[in-house]
């Protein structure tokens, strides 16, 4: 296409432009949920999240004055700043919730009782009075104001960090590990072994539990769920890391047998034979030329199984988590989060974002082999 | 014991027993059963090597076995049992109680558009990616972040896209950018340029790039005699008259789309509207997988011989036909490939549903509705026959790759 496209130079303007709307459009999503992590409850629901990048404008809740109160001559003065020193420019302000917008900054308000408030564009107010304001509500001031982009780690430190937070994802992030870990070491393990029987070992049978193992790679665990939970409650494994660990190494191995098995066939035949010659075992051969040989398809599906059981739902609420909730794992704590608080955006995106960056990281440090490994299972 | 020692202690004995495992049954088998001396000790390492491959394969068989083929079958058995009768056979029962179920139909129809949409729209944008993307200079950047929801769980997507379709009461600001969109539009002639003009223009480029697409099907159906069989006239015939549908269908949309009533500054509850929400839940895997599809067709865009397509420029091809005469055809298998494995993940698609629905509003499907019988209803019979018609529908697919690879291993 280039050939013609360098042809027509408008042509590949169209495909710099489609592709970038493209990328835009595919990020958005992401970024959006990202920068709400990052935001509070109050400017969440204040404004769309693609508005907070800029200084906004914005009509605050009602500020109380507070301050020090001082005499001068006859007037008692209380003065300070309703922003308390952060950066907002104030373009209206009002001291009754009818007229929120009466004044400009720099203005003064008469109240009843003799009683004026100055407001000035940075938040500055100087609160007089002929009398003392000793055990008296102040007034109430209400504020217009251009606020610069403000972020926070707040929602982070609630989420992970914070104890008392039984809505945390602390413990839910460390079950997560607990299941991925094991989760995607013991297939790789079983995996390899029968893949290098299925790859270089003649034996009778052998194209049939090939072609077994292909078909087993599209049945929908669903039909598993029923089946494996009475015999793990049969055999007292009942709900737990152990049960969950083993229905992920069997829901994995398919790919990973065929994964390694597609990769191992590839591998150079003079140095197994070689090797045999020269006295190797099977054991031997395979422990030390045919797993260094077969990194690559040894990462990739590491990778896959990775993010699959890191992202797993349905697994884990079937053979994990149990009626105490003890053990349960991120997505299931989000989906909870989504039914019990499915308006406070600021915990979804926090714990929506520390249940995504792990994979993301992974994802993008190992992507070479995230990509061998899907054209491996699935181009023939 | 700490879940974290339990699971270290799981990791040794699991990876040490696995290599234990292989390592001493591979010594048993060659110092004491049939070890290469006595009387005939090339029959001795002949018959060690005829058992050493099952001592390679057991652990894996056994566990296939275990977790995937026995399942299938005690499903189908489950499926024909009542659990409340303490197991007994009841025959298709529970499958006639299932398709008793308005919420099973819906199931099925919201299956049926998921299947057809889904593998298709992302299918085709990926394979618009992967051309777009395959000769400019920040491709590989532009591939990475289209390939990045991949890394993103079904649910952590669903908070992403619940954000994207949030609605606030209407004296509110918006934060759901797609109701602060439609907000935007108030009926004067910006909203008819976009949701009118654009929308009809987008419909008749998609029904004219049909037409151009069924025409090439069906001109290779009629002039393509080399091809022996009765299967791939078939599936072109199919495809043919599913095209010439898909054009009617979007030639009606885009006369309707001028008179259709617009419910102008009014928040839209996007995930509550019926039918239409079910879209909005494809979206979300539409997503995640034209990542998928993209990696996939890239390369195979770019495996094709060189020459074919320039001998096509010589001979005076423009773009569109290079790209749907001369690098489509040569892909079609890795298209089917790609269409197939996406298929298969619309049909088990769960987490999505359940995190953003739960399938009320209309918008249950099979996998959603089986969780439901399981393990709300804890109707075993019913769920487990629901989950024999997700494997049904499973099974051409199986049966078709299994096919494939045994056509590969000859």
């Amino acid at each position: 296409m280039d050939t013609i496209a360098g042809t027509k130079p408008t042509l590949t303007w169209a495909v710099h432009i489609s592709v970038a709307l493209l990328v835009v459009l595919w990020l958005f999503p992401t970024v959006g949920l990202f920068v709400s992590s990052f935001r509070t409850a109050d400017q969440i629901s204040g404004s769309g999240w693609w508005s907070s990048m800029f200084p906004q404008e914005r009509q605050n809740p009602a500020i109380r004055l507070s301050g020090e109160e001082l005499q001068e001559g006859e007037l008692f003065v209380i003065s300070g700043n309703v922003f308390d020193g952060s950066e907002a420019a104030v373009s209206l302000w009002g001291t009754s919730s009818r007229a929120p917008q009466a004044f400009q900054p720099g203005e003064t308000s008469e109240l009843s009782r003799d009683r004026t408030v100055t407001l000035e564009v940075n938040g500055d107010f100087r609160f007089t009075a002929t009398e003392s304001q000793e055990g008296k509500r102040l007034p109430r001031v209400f504020t217009t104001a251009t606020t610069p982009p403000d972020f926070t780690l707040e929602n982070y430190d609630k989420m992970l960090f914070d104890e008392s937070n039984i809505e945390g994802m602390a413990r839910a992030f460390f079950n997560t590990l607990t299941v991925t870990i094991p989760a995607t070491i013991i297939p790789i393990v079983v995996a390899a072994f029968a893949a290098y029987a299925l790859a270089w070992m003649e034996f009778p049978g052998r194209a049939l539990l090939i072609a077994m193992v292909v078909g087993l790679l599209v049945v929908p665990l669903q039909l598993a769920l029923i089946p494996l939970l009475k015999l793990h409650l049969n055999i007292g494994i009942g709900k737990g890391y152990l049960g969950v660990w083993l229905a992920h190494t069997g829901f994995g191995l398919p790919l990973a047998v065929y994964l390694l098995r597609n990769y191992m066939v590839g591998l150079p035949k003079d140095i197994i034979e070689n090797a045999k010659v020269d006295g190797a075992t099977d054991f031997l051969i395979f422990t030390r030329i045919i797993l260094p040989l077969s990194f690559p398809a040894l990462a990739s599906f590491a990778i896959f199984q990775f993010l699959w059981t890191w992202n797993d739902l349905l697994v884990a609420k079937v053979f994990l988590i149990d009626a105490t909730g003890e053990t349960t794992v991120m997505t299931n704590q989000i989906v909870e989060l989504l039914g019990t608080r499915g308006g406070n955006w600021e915990i979804l995106a926090t714990a929506a974002f520390v249940s995504i960056a792990i994979p993301l990281i992974v994802f993008f440090a190992m992507q070479r082999y995230l990509v061998r490994g899907l054209l491996a299972g699935s181009v023939k | 014991m700490h879940p974290a020692l339990q699971g270290l202690i799981t990791i040794v004995i699991g990876v040490g027993g696995c290599v234990g495992y292989f390592y001493f049954s591979n010594q048993i088998l060659d110092r004491f059963i049939f070890p290469p001396r006595g009387d005939d000790p090339g029959r001795n390492i002949n018959r060690a090597n005829m058992v050493r491959p099952w001592l390679f394969l057991f652990p894996a068989i056994f566990a296939l076995g275990l977790y995937l083929a026995y399942p299938v079958f005690e499903t189908l058995r489950l499926s024909v049992t009542d659990r409340s009768l303490d197991g007994a056979f009841v025959g298709l029962a529970n499958y006639g109680q299932m398709f008793g179920e308005p919420k099973f139909w819906e199931a099925l129809r919201n299956n049926m558009f998921w299947l057809i949409v889904v593998p298709a729209t992302s299918t085709a944008f990926g394979l618009l990616v992967a051309q777009l993307t395959d000769r400019i200079a920040w491709g590989s950047a532009a591939k990475s972040v289209i390939f990045m929801p991949m890394a993103i769980s079904f649910v952590g997507a669903s908070v992403i896209f619940k954000l994207i379709y949030d609605a606030r009461p209407v004296e509110q600001a918006q934060i759901g950018i797609l109701n602060a969109i439609w907000l935007q539009f108030e009926g004067g002639p910006g909203s008819f340029v976009f949701l009118r003009l654009l929308p009809a223009i987008m419909l008749l480029s998609f029904a004219a790039i049909l037409v151009y697409a069924t025409y090439i099907v069906a001109l290779r159906l009629t002039s393509d005699r080399r091809q022996k069989g009765w299967l791939t006239p078939l599936v072109q015939i199919g495809l043919s008259v599913f095209g010439a549908w898909l054009v009617i269908l979007a030639l009606i949309n885009s006369v309707q789309v001028f008179s259709v009533e617009y419910a102008y500054g009014e928040p839209q509850q996007w995930l509550t509207l019926p039918f239409w929400n079910n879209f909005f839940l494809m979206v979300v895997l539409i997503w995640i997988q034209t990542g998928f599809a993209m990696v996939i067709l890239s390369a195979a865009l770019r495996g094709i011989p060189e020459e074919t397509v320039e001998a096509a420029i010589v001979d005076g091809a423009n773009p569109f036909q290079v790209f749907f005469q001369i690098k489509v055809p040569q892909i079609v298998s890795t298209i089917v490939v790609v269409w197939t494995t996406i298929t298969l993940t619309v049909l088990k698609v769960f987490d999505i549903v359940f995190a953003m629905t739960n399938g009320q509003w209309q918008t249950q499907v099979l996998a959603n509705y089986m969780f439901d019988k399981l393990f709300r209803a804890n109707d075993w019979g019913v769920g487990s026959a629901s989950a024999i018609i997700i494997m049904l529908l499973v099974s051409p697919i199986l049966v078709w790759n299994v096919a494939n690879a045994r056509k590969e291993m000859r």
